[in-house]
Order: structure tokens, then C-alpha cells, then sequence
């Protein structure tokens, strides 16, 4: 454990707690994570905490969200070993593999039997990496460290998080479900590292559910790499559920083979800051990739889905839907980049924003971008931002449905265009139930959980 | 039932109704012609509680009581049931939900116990069948791909679900082939009794030869200009609206 030194420029104030607390990363780690460790700093000392006079983050203020005093923990907890006790997430007829992530330490569940397919590695980042360094051979290549800020410093304090693995043909029937859970005594900055790897031909399907456990602040900065193989297919599921005071700092990245399938589903129910980095390198003809995201915000919540889909090969298709419902003085932003490079023919790329602005005073930014070096591509994209459509409003209550109804169903409606992609069904009527919950204003838990927080 | 005095409204500054008296009894049908841009569905929005529509004088009672500061929503729930001229697409919204949802907050209104799912399924078939209602389209969001027929045959078909008092139907009869039109006049006529009422907006006669009207006005420049019994529909088929104006003129 180790607590920040003040210092006036936030950046230096990082710089001089990597040096203080250095040793400790080290210490303990595996050569696969410590062999980027220096490098990944010395990126982020380069590039220091974003701005908004970075391009990448003009979006989003991160200042604030890394001012505070946190703690950090370079250790994990071993007493806290039972969390299934403390937590369970309970997705109806969802029979998950279920594992934890406690403040950035991975946790089996020790009484979860799981039926993992064999060959199917479902562990700690931190073990994995010294008992099969062969398995993360592409360690930190998609998240690169001199690209952003957030990667470099997650690489530099990175010592745990979860590691999947899929062989070859193997196909995972029920979901592996992961629960992020942050809770201490004092503030805290979470680092995460995940990393999968689908192989060739097989299947699974991913649910991240992170969750604040108390009103603490927190800053979880997390990063995941997903290598999906020919012919892999891989849905990866986010359900963000933090409160008022946490920042979720997350980024995903992604590269797919020839053949393969991958949809992300980001679903931002509740937390202070939230900014969803998600980076898709398609790198194999014929791949197919899915983007879809949704946000419910309110008070001075702030959501920000930046995406990048690389077309590296031809013959790949994208498609991405990306909608929030904004309440209050609560603020979105998307900017989705497609990049189609050169000789990546026959690209299909797709992309929408709607959203949804429930007062005057929600603000909303939308930014595509669209970088085409081939000549025979069909590319799209298109946003709204728009207010409750008080025709359709006014039909539903000509019908006798009361106005706070009628804009429910609407705003479920609008909703509903995301979560209806959403195949797991079980989860999906679960995810619908939260939507549902979250569009009335109540706070949505999706677990039953001891804590009841009301943040 | 209905009692309309004096009333005059606009809309974005612009006066469109200027003094309408009109009664509505039980058991009557009233049959409301005019001219475009006369106030026909300006006068069915302001009966429905259409917000942008400000009322500046003038009063409306239904059942006996002032409508005008009730919410859309309460005078449905009361009976009063407007059949929209152009249907609105609500994508994302399912028909079946939509349905089910109006129905039960009228039943609770009226104090009964909301329809399990069962019992709303075999209430929906039975008026499916009465207006000749496919699947294809309850399955379906609300008006969401309908054609323009298919969007009014949608709204008597929730007339039937919804059993009004008093329907308004603003010219639902428009673009209406002839099997569609008689559907609409099963509709209409399958909810008449002693008890309730209808106001037909219609450019049309025809309509009429179905629903035969007690009264037939003519709304012109938002005002009734002239009253009288169904013979009035035939005379203005023949003559067109010249006569009226000509006839006002002087
Ligand atoms: N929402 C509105 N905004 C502005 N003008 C309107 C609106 N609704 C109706 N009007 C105007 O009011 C007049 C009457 O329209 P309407 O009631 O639709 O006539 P009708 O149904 O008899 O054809 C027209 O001049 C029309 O342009
Ligand atoms: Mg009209």
C-alpha cells in the first residue's frame, strides 16, 4: 500500500509515486509483466494525464478524477478470499463461470464447481504469467504505450487482473461472468490488466459487471487485450454499475483473424466518469465486428465511448450503435473512428450515435471520423441528438397511459434498439429489468448485493 | 355528453378556432365536414388535450365535468378517444405492450382488475377479428412500417380494445379503399348504443352511407357555419364547399 505524494502538476505527482513504489510493482511479478513496466512509465511521463488538448480526450476532463489522495494496492488481499459470500450477481437462469476481480486482484470463486470446458484457462493474470509465459507472448502488442496515456500507465502499475483462455475448437458453453468489485476503506486507484485468448474455431462468451462497493472514491483504470482467432467467435459483455464519486476508466482492445466474430456490449448504468476506449484491428478477411454501447446518465454524470475500427484486411464488416439516454445536467460523448486502410477492399463499415437528451441542460458531443485509404469500400455513419418525440409522446397518453409512463416506454424504445442485440437471454432480460429500473430513476443493482448503497 | 361553448383556440399565436358551440348527446353521431385547413383536427386535438393547441375562451365539459386542465391521458381514461388523422410511428415500442398497458390503466380507472396476459390475449383476438386485424401487425411496433390503410384500420382497432364513450374519428376514412371503409364503419357501429357517442371528421360522404349521422356540420375558417341533418352531406357532395363560402359571404 502506498499513498500519493502532493505535488502541484498531477503528471509529476504519478512520476514521483512510480519511483516510490517501484520495488513494489516489481517485486512478486512475473518477467512477462515487469519487461514492460519501465518503458510503459517512461510512455506516460511522455505523454502525462490527458487533457483535453489531447485530440483523443477532448471530450472529457480527467483532471478532477485524478486529484484525489488514492491508495493503492500493489498487494493482493488474501483474507478476502470468500467474496462469492459477500457478493453474488445474480442473472437469473444465467449459469456463469463466475470469477471476482477485488480491487484489481483476481479471486476464484472457491465455491463455484464451473463447468469450463478442458484446456479452458479462466485465472489470475498475475500466475498465468509466470506458469505460462508462452500464453502471452503478445503481451502489451495491441495496447500500446505510446499511443495512450491510460494504457502506458495501467502497463506500468499492472500486476493482476483476469486471464482467459480458450483452445483451439473449444467451445465454452455456459458465459464466464467477472466482478469487478472496489471497495476499501479509503480512496483507491485500481489498476486492472485482463488479458484473453480465443484460439482458432472456438467460442465463449464474456460478462464483465464492475461495481463500487462503497461511496469511496475510485478510479479504476483498467485494460484488456482479446486475441480472437480464425474463425473465433467471442461476445464480451460490459455492464458498468459504479456510483456518483468512482471513475471507470476502461479500454479495450481487440484484434481479430480471418473469419472471426467479435460484439461488444457496453452498457454504462451508473458512475461518475466513465470513458470506454475500445480499439478493433481487424486483421483477417471476412471478420465481423460489433460495436454496440448504451448509457444511462444523469446529475453530472459524464459517459465518453471513444472507438477505433481498424479495416487492416478486406472483405471485413463493422457495424456500431451507440446510444445514450442523457438526464439532467449529466454529459455523453462518442466519437467513433473507422479507419480503412489501404487496399482493405470490400469493407463494410457501419456506424450510428442517437441519443437521447432528456433536459435542456444534458449535453451531448458526437464525433465520427472516418479515414478511408481504398477506393471500393461502403462506409456510413450518422447521429441525432434529440428530445423525447412529444407526437409519439402525446399518442401513447391519448391511449390513457400517464405521462411519466409514456416517457418510460419511449425512452425503452429507444433503449430497447441495443439491448435487443444483446444474445445471451437471459441477460438480456436481465439487462432489459435494469434499463427498466434505471429509465424510473431507481438504482438498479444488479446483484443482491449486502451493501445497500444508495449512491 | 359532450358540451362545447364558446371556444376559441391557437396555436403558435395563430387563432384557428373562433367560438365553436357544439352539443353531443348520448346515442347521436355528429358528422364534422369543412374545407382543409378549416380546424377539424385542431378542434379534435384540443378535445384530446393536445398541449400546443392553448385554449383562450370558452369551455368544454364531458360527462359533466371541465375537461380543459385534465391531462390527455384522464380524458381517455374518462371515454374520450381520439382516432388520429395521421397516426404516429413509435419504433421500439411493441403493439402488444402498448396495447395491453392502455387497456389495463383504463380498467384501473374504472376501478376493475387489470387483464392477466391470457385474458388480454383473448380479448385482442376477439377484436382482431372484428376489424379484420392480422397479426402481422400486432406483432409489429406501434404503426411502425404500416401502411397509411393499415394505420387507420390500427386506430379502430384500438377504438374496439379501448370501448370509448365518445370517439372522434378524424377522417379515418381518407385513403381508404371500399372494404376498408365498411371495416371502419363495423367498428363504429359495433360500439353504438344509447350510452355513447361519435363525432366523424370526414371529407366524404360515403362514410356516412355507413354511419349515418344524427347531424352534420360544416366548419369553416374555425367556426360551424351550418347544422343540419344528413341531407346537408349529400347536398355538399354535389356542390362542393362554394356554396357555403358563397353563402356566407353574404
Ligand atoms: N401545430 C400547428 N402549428 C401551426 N399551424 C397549425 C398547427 N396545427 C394546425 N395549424 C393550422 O391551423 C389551421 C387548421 O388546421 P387543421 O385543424 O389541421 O385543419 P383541418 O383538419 O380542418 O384541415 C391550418 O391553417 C393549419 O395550418
Ligand atoms: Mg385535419
Amino acid at each position: 500500500m502506498s499513498v500519493l505524494v502532493d505535488k502541484a502538476d498531477l503528471s509529476l505527482k504519478y512520476t514521483a509515486h512510480y519511483n516510490q513504489v517501484k520495488e513494489q510493482l516489481f517485486e512478486g511479478s512475473s518477467e512477462v509483466l515487469n519487461a514492460q513496466r519501465n518503458k510503459a512509465f517512461q510512455n506516460f511521463v511522455m505523454q502525462g494525464i490527458p487533457t483535453r488538448k489531447n485530440e483523443n480526450y477532448k471530450y472529457t476532463n480527467l483532471n478532477q478524477a485524478f486529484l484525489p489522495n488514492f491508495e493503492f494496492v500493489h498487494k493482493k488481499d488474501e483474507k478476502e478470499t470468500d467474496l462469492s459470500e459477500v457478493f453474488r450477481c445474480d442473472v437469473p437462469q444465467l449459469n456463469t463461470n463466475l470469477a471476482l476481480v477485488f480491487n484489481g486482484w483476481f479471486h476464484k470463486d472457491t465455491n463455484e464447481k464451473g463447468d469450463l470446458p478442458k484446456g479452458v484457462i479462466l485465472d489470475s493474470l498475475a500466475s498465468i504469467s509466470k506458469e505460462r509465459p508462452e500464453l502471452l507472448e503478445k503481451y502489451a502488442s495491441l495496447a500500446k504505450t505510446d499511443e495512450d496515456p491510460l494504457v502506458a500507465l495501467n502497463t506500468a502499475y499492472a500486476k493482476d487482473g483476469f486471464f482467459i483462455y480458450v483452445p483451439k475448437n473449444t467451445i465454452v458453453e455456459s458465459p464466464i461472468q467477472i466482478i469487478n468489485l472496489l471497495q476499501s476503506e479509503k480512496d483507491t486507484f485500481s489498476t486492472q490488466r485482463n488479458f484473453i485468448l480465443i484460439e482458432e474455431g472456438a467460442k465463449v462468451q464474456v460478462l464483465l459487471c464492475d461495481h463500487t462497493l462503497n461511496l469511496k472514491k475510485y478510479l479504476s483504470n483498467s485494460v484488456t487485450e482479446i486475441f480472437a482467432g480464425n474463425n473465433a467467435e467471442v461476445e464480451f459483455y460490459t455492464l458498468q454499475n459504479q456510483h456518483n464519486g468512482a471513475t471507470n476508466l476502461n479500454s479495450v482492445f481487440i484484434e481479430q483473424q480471418r473469419d472471426s466474430r467479435v460484439t461488444t456490449h457496453t452498457v454504462s448504468l451508473h458512475g461518475g466518469l466513465v470513458r470506454n476506449n475500445l480499439k478493433f484491428i481487424l486483421n483477417g478477411e471476412n471478420a465481423e465486428a460489433n460495436l454496440y454501447g448504451m448509457s444511462f446518465m444523469d446529475k453530472k454524470q459524464h459517459v465518453d465511448n471513444f472507438t477505433q475500427v481498424i479495416h487492416a484486411k478486406p472483405h471485413c464488416e463493422s457495424n456500431q450503435v451507440y446510444k445514450n439516454v442523457l438526464d439532467d445536467t449529466s454529459s455523453g460523448a462518442f466519437s467513433g473512428q473507422i479507419h480503412v486502410v489501404r487496399d482493405a477492399q470490400k469493407t463494410n463499415a457501419f456506424q450510428r450515435n442517437n441519443n437521447l437528451l432528456l433536459t435542456d441542460n444534458a449535453n451531448m458531443q458526437t464525433k465520427p471520423q472516418l479515414i478511408i485509404d481504398a477506393d471500393d469500400v461502403k462506409c456510413s455513419h450518422g447521429a441525432t441528438v434529440g428530445q423525447i418525440d412529444e407526437e409519439a409522446l402525446f399518442y401513447l397518453r391519448a391511449r390513457g397511459i400517464d405521462e411519466d409512463k409514456a416517457r418510460l416506454m419511449m425512452m425503452n424504445a429507444f433503449a430497447h434498439e441495443v439491448v435487443k442485440e444483446i444474445k445471451l437471454e437471459a441477460l438480456r432480460d436481465r439487462i432489459d429489468e435494469l434499463v427498466d429500473k434505471r429509465l424510473q430513476g431507481e438504482v438498479a443493482r444488479c446483484h443482491d448485493c449486502a451493501y445497500n448503497c444508495d449512491c | 355528453m359532450l358540451s362545447i361553448k364558446n371556444l376559441y383556440a391557437s396555436v403558435e399565436g395563430m387563432e384557428i378556432l373562433k367560438g365553436i358551440n357544439l352539443e353531443v348527446k348520448p346515442g347521436e353521431v355528429h358528422a364534422i365536414m369543412g374545407p382543409n385547413g378549416s380546424g377539424k383536427s385542431t378542434l379534435a386535438s384540443v378535445l384530446a388535450g393536445k398541449e400546443e393547441y392553448e385554449v383562450t375562451a370558452g369551455e368544454v365539459t364531458f360527462l359533466g365535468e371541465d375537461i380543459l386542465d385534465k391531462a390527455p391521458e384522464n380524458r381517455a381514461k374518462d371515454g374520450l378517444f381520439l382516432s388520429f388523422q395521421y397516426p404516429v410511428e413509435i419504433p421500439g415500442v411493441p403493439m402488444v405492450n402498448f396495447l395491453k398497458t392502455s387497456v389495463n390503466e383504463h380498467r384501473k380507472h374504472r376501478g376493475l382488475k387489470e387483464l392477466t396476459a391470457g385474458e388480454f390475449l383473448k380479448l385482442m383476438r376477439e377484436k382482431m377479428d372484428l376489424v379484420d386485424m392480422h397479426t402481422k401487425l400486432t406483432n409489429r411496433m406501434v404503426n411502425e412500417g404500416f401502411s397509411g390503410g393499415e394505420k387507420k384500420k390500427n386506430e379502430i382497432f384500438q377504438m374496439a380494445m379501448l370501448e370509448p364513450k365518445l370517439a372522434i374519428l378524424d377522417e379515418t376514412d381518407s385513403g381508404l379503399d371500399i372494404d376498408a371503409l365498411r371495416v371502419v364503419a363495423n367498428g363504429v357501429n359495433a360500439l353504438k348504443s344509447p350510452e355513447t357517442a361519435a363525432i366523424v371528421i370526414t371529407h366524404y360522404q360515403r362514410l356516412l352511407d355507413y354511419i349515418v349521422p344524427d347531424f352534420v356540420h360544416i366548419l369553416y375558417k374555425g367556426r360551424i357555419v351550418k347544422t343540419a341533418g344528413k341531407e346537408l352531406a349529400f347536398e355538399l357532395e354535389e356542390k362542393g364547399y362554394d356554396w357555403i363560402k358563397s353563402e356566407i359571404k353574404n
